[in-house]
C-alpha cells in the first residue's frame, strides 16, 4: 500500500475501523463456537492428575478409529472448586460437557444435570466394581454416573515405632491405640486437622466406623434432613477427634494439616502412624529415589486398613476417587457412554493405578502383575475399597461437609459433649434457610 | 464506587467560576446555565461527548449487575434447582442481619481496613518524604523499588506470605524464633490473631507503594515558598510538618485514605489464598463468596452483596461528606 494512501484522517478511516473490528468480533464468535469441533468430538472435563486422564484420552480416540475423538478439558485442582464449575456450567445448559471426572459426594447434587447410564453400560461397567465405589456411583437406588477409580486412606506406620510399642500390627488396631502408642513413644499422628473436606473425611469415616451417619435420611428435601451427629458414633468420633488435638498428639501444624503435611510429618523423625491415600507411597519412592529421603526410611513403612473406632467392627475406610458422568445437554451422549466404557476398561484402569497412583474401582484391574511391583499395598486397598463408606449423599452435600468443617477445626476446639450437638443444629438451621454458612 | 466516576462535563481549568464542588452543584441547573459563555457550553459539550461512551459503558457493565443482584436478592434460588425458585422479599436481609456470621466478618474486616490504612499512612507518608527528598540521580531508582511490591499479582503474593509463614514450608519460624513468641512450633494460621496478623502484614506490604505515590502527589504540591517561608521564621521540622506541609496536604490525603479504605473493605484474594477464612479470619467478600460460589445459593448471596455495596456507599458518603474529601481537589492546584 502506498503511503500516500495512509494519510491520518481519523474520519474517513474511521467506518474502516468499524468494519475491521466487527470482522474481527466475527472471527472470535465463529471460532468461539466452532473451536474446531467436528461433529464427533467429545470434550472430557478431567481433574489435574499426572497425565494419565489425557493418555486415556488418546488412546481411546486411537482405538476408536475415528468414530469419536475425546478432548481434555482441564478442571481446577481441588475438588470444591472443579464442582463450583462444573455446577455453573451444568446449570448454564453448556452443551460442551460431554464426559465429566466427578468426585462422588457431588454425584447427588449434579445428578439431575446428567444423561442417564444406559442399561448395557451400567451392565458393562458394574460387574467387579469394588462396594465402595458402585455406592457413591449411585444415586436413589440408580447409576448416575460410571465408576473410574476409587480411593481410599489405609493406616501407614513406622514399624520401628510400632514395634517399640510392641503393636501386633498382623491385626487391625484401633484409634485408641494408636493414641496410646503416641503418647507412649512421644511421637506425632498424621491426621488431616486443617478446616477443609480432608475433615469431613475424617469424621465422616470416624462416625461411619462406629456404626452411624452424618445424614441419615440423605435423600430428604434441605428441610428435612436428619443428622446422626448426636449420637453415640458421633460422640465417639468427637471424643477421639479431641483427644488427639487436646494432647496435641498431631504435631504442631495439626489445625492446619491437609494430606501433604501429614505425609511430611510421617516422613519425619516424629512420624509414627499416619492415615492417607496410596499417593504417599510413590511420593516416598520417589523422594528416596531422588535422594531427598533415606531408603531405611521406605523399609521402615508398614501398611494395613484403616483403624477401628471400635474394637470388635471393622472399620469403615473414607471413600473417594472419580466416576464419570455424562452430561444432559451433550450433543452425542451415547457416543460419550462409548468413550467412557473404554476409559474404564480394566487395563486402562491398571495403567493409570501404575502411571499416575490412582487406585482401580475394578477388582480385576488389580491382577495385573505391574501394580503389586509398583504398590505393594494393592491388596490392602482393594479391600478397604469393599468396606469404604460414601460421605453422605445428599445434593446438599456442600452445606453439610462446609458446616462440619466450621465446627470439628481445629481438633483442640473440639469437645464431645457439645460439638456433635452444636454442628447439628447449626447445619439444620443452614439447611432451612435460616443461617448462613 | 459510583462517586469515582469522572464527571462528565470537563470543568475547564480557566474559568475561575467553575471550580467544582458539592455545593455549587445545587444551585439550579437554568441559572446555572445562563451564566456559562459559549466556550465553556462547547468545552461541556466536548466533555459529553469524549466521556460518555465511556459513561455509557460503565453504566451497562456496573450498573447492570447491580440491579439484577438488587433482583436476585429477593429470591430463594439456588442453580442446582432453578425450578424452586420463590419470592422470599427482604427475608434474605432478615436472615443475614439476624445471623452472627454477618456480624463477626463484618468486624474482621472493619479490622482489617483500619489496622491496614492507618498503617499504610504513616508508612506510605515517610516513603512519599523519602522519594521526595532523594537525590535527583537514584529518584527513579527509590520510586521503582518501592513500586515493585505493588505490581506483584495479588494472588502471587498472598502465596508467597503464605509459604514463608507456613509452619511445614517457612522460613519466618526458623528466621525469627529470637523473638519472644515465636518459634519453630508456631502455627501462624491455627490462630486468629496470629492469621489475621500475617494477612494485614502481606496487605501493607502490598499496597503501601499505592498510598505513598498518592501522597508523593500530594507533596508536591505544597508550594515551597511556604515551607522556605516556615524555614526561614525558624520552625522546627516537626512545626513545618505540622502547620505547613500536611495541612497543605489534606486533599490528597483524604483521597489516599478514601482509596484504599475501599479497596480494604473488599479484601478478598490474601484471605482467600491464605485461610479461606478459616479459624475466624472470614471477611465479607468471602462470606458473599462462599454464599454465591460455593453454596450456590444465588438469592442469599446476591443479598450479601448487596450489603456488602451498601457498606462501601456508606464508606464514601462519610468520607465525601463528613470529611469533606474533595475528589477533584488533587487535580488542580487548591
Amino acid at each position: 500500500m502506498p503511503t500516500s494512501r495512509r494519510t491520518p484522517n481519523p474520519v474517513k478511516n474511521r467506518p474502516r475501523a468499524a468494519a475491521l473490528a466487527s470482522i474481527l468480533m466475527g472471527t472470535l464468535l465463529v471460532t468461539g463456537c466452532g473451536s474446531g469441533e467436528s461433529e464427533n468430538t467429545l470434550t472430557w472435563y478431567i481433574n489435574p492428575d499426572a497425565g494419565g486422564q489425557a493418555a486415556i484420552a488418546e488412546k481411546c480416540t486411537t482405538e476408536a478409529d475415528g468414530r469419536y475423538r475425546i478432548e481434555t478439558s482441564l478442571l481446577p485442582s481441588d475438588a470444591a472448586s472443579q464442582r463450583e464449575q462444573l455446577a455453573r456450567r451444568l446449570a448454564a445448559g453448556d452443551s460442551s460437557l460431554d464426559i465429566m471426572s466427578l468426585d462422588p459426594p457431588f454425584v447427588p447434587e449434579l445428578a439431575g444435570f446428567l444423561a442417564p447410564v444406559p442399561d448395557d453400560v451400567a451392565e458393562a461397567t458394574t460387574e467387579n466394581v469394588v462396594e465402595g465405589a458402585l455406592a457413591g456411583a449411585t444415586w436413589k437406588d440408580e447409576l448416575v454416573t460410571v465408576p473410574f477409580w476409587a480411593n481410599t486412606q489405609i493406616l501407614w506406620y513406622r514399624k520401628s515405632v510400632a514395634e517399640a510399642a510392641g503393636m501386633d500390627m498382623t491385626k487391625p488396631v484401633t484409634w485408641d491405640q494408636l493414641i496410646e502408642a503416641a503418647e507412649t513413644q512421644d511421637k506425632e499422628l498424621g491426621v488431616q486437622g486443617t478446616q477443609a473436606e480432608s475433615m469431613t473425611v475424617w469424621v465422616n469415616a470416624l462416625i461411619e466406623s462406629a456404626g452411624g451417619s452424618i445424614v441419615t435420611n440423605p435423600e430428604a428435601p434441605s428441610d428435612e434432613i436428619e443428622l446422626g451427629l448426636v449420637s453415640d458414633a458421633g460422640r465417639e468420633a468427637a471424643r477421639i477427634i479431641s483427644t488427639i488435638g487436646d494432647e496435641n498428639l498431631g504435631g504442631p501444624g495439626l489445625a492446619t494439616q491437609n494430606e501433604n503435611a501429614s505425609l511430611d510429618l510421617f516422613q519425619s523423625d516424629s512420624g509414627s502412624f499416619m492415615v492417607n491415600y496410596p499417593f504417599v507411597w510413590p511420593a516416598t519412592v520417589g523422594a528416596v529415589e531422588s535422594g531427598t529421603l533415606d531408603q531405611a526410611l521406605v523399609e521402615d513403612i508398614g501398611w494395613g486398613v484403616f483403624p477401628r473406632v471400635l474394637d470388635d467392627e471393622a472399620a469403615a475406610p473414607p471413600l473417594g476417587g472419580i466416576n464419570l458422568g455424562v452430561g444432559a445437554e451433550s450433543d452425542n451422549p451415547e457416543l460419550a457412554y462409548e468413550a467412557v466404557q473404554c476409559i474404564v476398561s480394566v487395563e486402562n484402569q491398571a495403567e493409570y493405578f501404575v502411571t499416575n497412583g490412582n487406585p482401580p474401582s475394578n477388582t480385576e484391574a488389580y491382577e495385573d502383575p505391574r501394580i503389586e511391583e509398583s504398590f505393594p499395598m494393592a491388596p490392602v486397598i482393594r479391600d478397604s475399597l469393599q468396606d469404604a463408606a460414601p460421605r453422605p449423599q445428599t445434593p446438599f452435600y456442600n452445606e453439610v461437609s462446609t458446616g462440619i468443617q466450621q465446627l470439628w477445626a481445629p481438633p483442640g476446639a473440639v469437645n464431645p459433649d457439645t460439638t456433635p450437638e452444636e454442628s447439628s443444629d447449626f447445619i439444620t438451621a443452614v439447611l432451612r434457610g435460616e443461617r448462613l454458612l | 464506587m459510583t462517586s469515582a466516576i469522572p464527571a462528565p462535563p470537563a470543568e475547564p481549568t480557566s474559568s475561575p467560576e467553575n471550580t467544582p464542588s458539592v455545593k455549587t452543584r445545587s444551585t439550579p441547573e437554568k441559572k446555572a446555565r445562563r451564566q456559562y459563555s459559549d466556550r465553556v457550553r462547547a468545552e461541556r459539550r466536548l466533555g459529553w461527548l469524549l466521556a460518555g461512551p465511556a459513561f455509557i459503558v460503565m453504566l451497562l457493565v456496573t450498573l447492570y449487575p447491580i440491579l439484577q443482584a438488587a433482583f436476585e436478592s429477593l429470591f430463594q434460588f439456588r442453580l442446582t434447582t432453578p425450578d424452586e425458585r420463590e419470592f422470599v422479599g427482604l427475608g434474605n436481609y432478615a436472615v443475614i442481619l439476624t445471623d452472627s456470621v454477618w456480624w463477626r466478618d463484618l468486624g474482621t474486616t472493619l479490622l482489617i481496613t483500619v489496622v491496614t490504612v492507618a498503617v499504610e499512612l504513616v508508612l506510605g507518608f515517610a516513603l512519599a518524604l523519602v522519594m521526595d527528598k532523594a537525590l535527583k540521580s537514584i529518584k527513579g531508582v527509590l520510586r521503582t523499588a518501592i513500586l515493585v511490591p505493588y505490581g506483584i499479582i495479588t494472588v502471587v503474593s498472598a502465596f508467597a506470605w503464605f509459604y514463608a509463614f507456613d509452619i511445614n514450608s517457612g522460613y519466618v519460624n526458623s528466621w525469627f524464633d529470637w523473638l519472644p513468641g515465636i518459634d519453630e512450633n508456631t502455627n501462624w494460621f491455627a490462630q486468629t490473631g496470629t492469621a489475621l496478623f500475617v494477612i494485614m502484614a502481606s496487605e501493607i506490604w502490598k499496597t503501601t507503594p499505592f498510598i505513598s505515590l498518592l501522597l508523593l502527589a500530594g507533596l508536591a504540591q505544597v508550594p515551597g515558598e511556604l515551607t522556605e517561608a516556615a524555614k526561614v521564621d525558624g520552625a522546627t521540622w516537626w512545626e513545618q510538618m505540622s502547620r505547613v506541609i500536611i495541612p497543605n496536604m489534606k486533599a490528597a490525603i483524604m483521597v489516599a485514605v478514601l482509596f484504599r479504605a475501599l479497596d480494604a473493605f473488599r479484601i478478598f484474594d490474601n484471605v482467600f489464598i491464605m485461610t479461606n477464612g478459616a479459624y475466624g479470619t472470614e471477611v465479607l467478600s468471602l462470606l458473599a463468596y462462599r454464599q454465591s460460589i460455593s453454596r450456590l445459593e444465588i438469592g442469599l448471596g446476591s443479598a450479601v452483596s448487596v450489603l456488602l455495596f451498601l457498606c462501601v456507599l456508606i464508606i464514601s458518603f462519610i468520607a465525601i461528606r463528613l470529611f469533606k474529601v474533595d475528589l477533584a481537589g488533587t487535580q488542580g492546584g487548591k
